[in-house]
């Protein structure tokens, strides 16, 4: 099977397929991306790039869940996570993972947790 | 997979170093969830997919084999801004709980869930509960009062679905946003009140 450059009919998996490179999933840092991971854009984008790269780029200029992003761009997690690992490995892009209740090593985090409440208190 | 090898050091950046925290509203299917991050989300609330073919699970076979049939998961969710640098995220979990594995350790990382529970159909969240306790996810639970819900006594439901004392047990109309926000609220007191008995404890 040739994917074809520009798929005729962008849904489906042809389409991963050729976002991906044929990649089914990404190595290194970017394995441990979670659903609320913020991405960070850290340099713009350049020419010739990849339009979902550049679509990435420019959607977190603030920051941005991953999950809202996949959602933004119609993409799956898996799929999305490749072209993250992309721009992290090129540095495009910085990754802040959730904070965990517990810190490692530094035992349960009653700053953050009280933080948390006060802000729902307010809502 | 090993989260700490993904810090950053430094990652309170230029841009006032945003962070997130999640929750989870767990629970069986048609509890409430979806229905739970509509009403407390700030934002529209989304819905991420992840897609699978039905002959094979393995991730690896995932793309690019296209004569398999594709199964869509969905995972609602919304956010809560709870300061200018600090954004609470909530994911509805997909009802069918072998899902979760497609999320890279779904409950990885949140700080606790809340298990939505159908007082008509106690049975429909045992699975959720189980798995909280499996995963060792600390949780609260949350009995979604429907209109024809008949009235149960708190403390016969918690016998009846073997909740602990120290668990907190609380009635709610997932469709009201100050009830899903006290919901929450009871979550974060109960994980306040945990991280307390775990220093005293030391």
């Amino acid at each position: 099977m040739s994917a074809p450059r520009r798929p005729t009919d962008p849904s489906g998996l042809e389409r991963y397929y050729v976002l991906t490179k044929g990649r089914s999933g990404p190595g290194g840092s970017a394995s441990s991306l979670d659903v609320a991971t913020l991405i960070v854009s850290r340099a713009a984008s350049v020419p010739g790039m990849q339009h979902e790269h550049e679509e990435i780029l420019r959607r977190c200029r603030d920051p941005l869940s991953v999950a809202e992003l996949g959602a933004h761009l119609g993409l799956p997690f898996n799929i999305l996570a490749v072209l993250l690992a992309d721009l992290l490995e090129a540095g495009r892009v910085e990754a802040r993972d959730p904070i965990p209740a517990h810190g490692a090593g530094r035992g349960p985090d009653l700053a953050l947790l009280e933080e948390v409440l006060s802000g729902l208190e307010r809502l | 997979m090993d989260l700490k090898g993904f810090d950053h050091p430094g990652g309170q950046a230029a841009d006032g170093g945003t962070r997130s925290v999640k929750v989870m509203i767990a629970g069986g299917f048609g509890t409430g969830k979806t229905t739970m991050v509509r009403s407390v989300s700030d934002i529209k609330p989304l819905t991420t997919e992840e897609t699978l073919t039905q002959a094979s699970a393995d991730v690896d076979h995932l793309i690019g084999v296209a004569d398999k049939t594709e199964t869509t998961v969905s995972l609602d969710f919304g956010k809560i801004s709870i300061n200018d640098s600090l954004m609470l995220y909530l994911f509805g979990t997909p009802g069918q709980e072998r899902f979760w594995f497609l999320w890279n350790g779904l409950f990885k990382g949140a700080l606790g869930a809340v298990v939505l529970v159908d007082t008509r159909r106690l049975a429909s969240s045992f699975r959720a509960i189980e798995e909280m306790e499996r995963l060792e996810v600390p949780f609260v639970i949350a009995l979604n009062v429907f209109p024809d819900s008949k009235e149960h006594p708190i403390e016969e439901i918690r016998d009846a679905l073997d909740i602990p004392e120290h668990i907190p047990v609380v009635v709610c109309d997932a469709r009201d946003r100050a009830s899903s926000r006290d919901v929450l609220v009871t979550l974060i007191r109960h994980l306040k009140d945990r991280s307390a008995v775990a220093l005293e404890s030391r």
